[in-house]
């Protein structure tokens, strides 16, 4: 299939771009985008040309109005792999589950559609959500069980549309996943994608985000809890090619454990096309016992002078001992006082999710994880 | 009626290779139920140092001398246990917290100093009162704790907190300071509230007699060199306001 740019890729934006998994070279864990994937915990996905897996089960009540789940052998791609794994699943998916708002469709409350895990051999999956133009909707997407996948997601979201997505990867332990979602964002549209990882032996999610139209507006929020042994992988590209839109990447993570590792790399991509661009991507990690490691990677490429704003941040500590004074100086005995902190950590994020209860449970699924911990 | 007794109360700070510096060279103080001591001092001389150290901040090592509240060895506690026991702390300089709201923090130490949940049903009212009578707007409530506060606010919260939990000895260390006067008037009549109960002890550390025109002491304390150099009555505040710490630091 088609093999976009390739030359050598001295920018985000010359990266080789195709449909079929030959067309990259096999993977040796010393390629920038790889070096920091354990790759031999990614079982088959590295070295197989196509999985055959069954992909996990797709299950859902009653959807709002508005909002249909369907099966389609095909649908006209938004997203062209740029990754090895990404081209694997897209030529090994037996089909796409398709996800779609209607145009103007304000449903009332958020679709819940889970993907369910039964293990077995490696598989492949994709799935496409398409919010048509004016429509105003929250999808939630939350993966469970046991898997070895990798899986594509492309979201369109029409011009005018908003959407706010939240994937939750609360994969067993044994689970293994290397996931592209790739967001399409129509003219003044806005969406909220709140990417959640709790699970998972190792999970690589990777975003990309693309604009097709002015005033689009993408915010990125990351939460993910990383336990002994856990490798929790996140990515994201922005490129701005379009004038005067905007992207807020926002990702923290706590980790605890021997061996814990999450790493974040924040790729945003401002062309010269792209002028009264407005970005800003940030990443907190709490390191909340020794032994764990968190790597933080922002980066900042750009080719106009005219962008409204540009900045990155990046912060990795351990607990702040003086807030745990503070809260502990008020009777507030020291692991409630933990959970407290970590929770307040972590409530900007979880407040972006629309969905009451779905804010509780991660909440409580925090705080559970803690005192797993220190037992 | 309890009774807070520092007795040649000697104190290091751990720095950060671990080695300790001498602060305090042996504090002896009685403070009880109903008195106010006034702790004066220049800048340095370890007054934060004797109140962090009381409350248990792990930055301080204790090397010798004992605090006990009634009768209760206070340096076998954890910082927790302190307050539970009865100790407060307003601190100098109050602790942003992220993410967590000023009204779930109060409930939850309320809750703990309390050993049960305040009643649902007087506990939103009780809050509202509290946060009336020292003039700080509602919508405090539902702000993170001391986050983006301005200085006098983060004061009247932790004067807030004081009369929510009602401990029997309450230290706190220069609220005063960065108080407009009218904030300094209120925070002063929270104080006086609680006075007023008779059932909390305060050890008041300040650099001004301002605050001393609201809340007069009983005792005055000239603390210098990691010590108490000189004891009196509300007069020594005056002289101290005339004749500075000269010397006092001479003395020591
Ligand atoms: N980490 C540290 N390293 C070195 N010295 C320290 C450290 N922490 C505190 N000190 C010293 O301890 C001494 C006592 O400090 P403390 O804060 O108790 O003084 P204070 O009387 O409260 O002063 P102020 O009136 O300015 O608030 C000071 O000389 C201070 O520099
Ligand atoms: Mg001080």
């Amino acid at each position: 299939m088609t093999t976009e740019a390739i030359a050598p890729p001295s920018t985000k934006s010359q990266v080789l771009r195709s449909f079929d998994v030959a067309d990259f070279p096999a993977l040796n864990g010393l390629e920038e985008e790889w070096r920091f994937t354990p790759l031999k915990r990614l079982r088959d996905l590295v070295t197989a040309t196509s999985l055959t897996g069954a992909a996990p089960s797709r299950e859902y009540g009653d959807l709002p109005a508005g909002v249909t789940v369907s099966d389609a052998d095909d649908v006209d791609p938004v997203l062209t792999p740029f990754d090895r794994v990404s081209a694997l699943a897209y030529g090994s998916a037996a089909g796409v589950t398709v996800i779609e708002v209607a145009a103007e469709a304000e449903p009332a409350e958020a679709a819940v559609i889970r993907l369910v895990g039964k293990g077995g051999d490696a598989a492949a999956a994709r799935t496409f959500v398409k919010v048509g133009n004016f429509a105003k909707a929250t999808i939630v997407l939350a993966q469970t069980g046991s898997v070895t996948l990798a899986d594509n997601i492309e979201v369109v979201v029409g011009d005018s549309a908003q959407l706010t997505f939240v994937t939750l990867a609360e994969w067993d332990r044994d689970a293994v996943q290397a996931q592209h979602v790739k967001l399409r964002v129509g003219k003044d549209a806005r969406v909220q994608h709140v990417q959640v990882t709790l699970g998972g032996d190792l999970v690589r999610q990777f975003t990309s985000v693309e604009y097709t139209g002015r005033g689009g507006d993408a915010e990125l929020w990351g939460l993910y809890f990383a336990d002994a042994g856990q490798h929790q992988e996140h990515r994201q590209l922005v490129d701005h090619s379009v004038p005067d839109c905007r992207s807020h990447v926002a990702y923290r993570g706590a980790l605890q454990g021997a061996s814990a590792h999450t790493v974040w790399v924040g790729d945003v991509l401002i062309r010269a096309a792209a002028t009264g661009t407005d970005t800003y991507e940030i990443n907190r990690n709490l390191i909340l016992t020794d032994g764990a490691r968190a790597d933080s990677v922002p980066n900042l490429e750009i080719e106009t002078g005219e962008v409204a704003g540009a900045g990155h941040a990046s912060a990795t500590g351990r607990f702040d001992d003086e807030q745990l004074f503070y809260l502990m100086a008020r009777g507030i005995p020291e692991a409630e006082a933990r959970k407290l902190v970590v929770r307040g950590f972590f409530a900007e994020l979880i407040n972006k999710i629309p969905v009451g209860e779905l804010r509780e449970r991660l909440g409580d699924a925090i705080e559970a994880r803690l005192v797993e911990a220190g037992s | 009626m309890s009774t807070l007794e520092i007795r040649d109360l000697q104190v290091s700070v751990k720095l950060p290779e671990g080695e300790l510096k001498p602060i305090l060279a042996g504090v002896d103080l009685t403070v009880k139920a109903g008195e106010t001591h006034a702790i004066m001092g220049p800048n340095g001389s370890g007054k934060s140092t004797l109140a962090y150290s009381i409350a248990g901040h792990p930055k301080y090592e204790i090397t010798g001398g004992s605090v006990t509240l009634d009768g209760v060895d206070v340096l076998e506690l954890s910082v927790d246990e302190r307050a539970r026991a009865g100790l407060f702390l307003a601190m100098q300089y109050p602790v942003e917290v992220p993410g967590v709201s000023v009204a779930n923090f109060l409930r939850t130490a309320k809750t703990a100093i309390d050993g049960e949940a305040p009643k649902l049903r007087t506990w939103a009212g009780e809050l509202r009162g509290a946060m009336e009578k020292l003039q700080m707007d509602p919508a405090f409530a539902q702000r993170n704790v001391n986050e983006g506060f301005s200085g006098g606010e983060k004061k009247r919260h932790e004067i807030m907190q004081l009369e929510l939990l009602k401990p029997k000895i309450a230290i706190l260390d220069e609220t005063d300071s960065g108080l407009d006067i009218d904030a300094l008037r209120v925070v002063s009549e929270g104080v006086n509230r609680v006075r007023e109960t008779g059932e909390t002890g305060f050890l008041l550390i300040t650099h001004y007699t301002r605050i001393l025109r609201y809340i007069k002491p009983d005792f005055v304390h000239v603390f210098v060199g990691g010590k108490i150099v000189e004891e009196g009555g509300p007069e020594l505040a005056e002289r101290l306001e005339a004749e500075g710490y000269e010397k006092f630091l001479t003395r020591a």
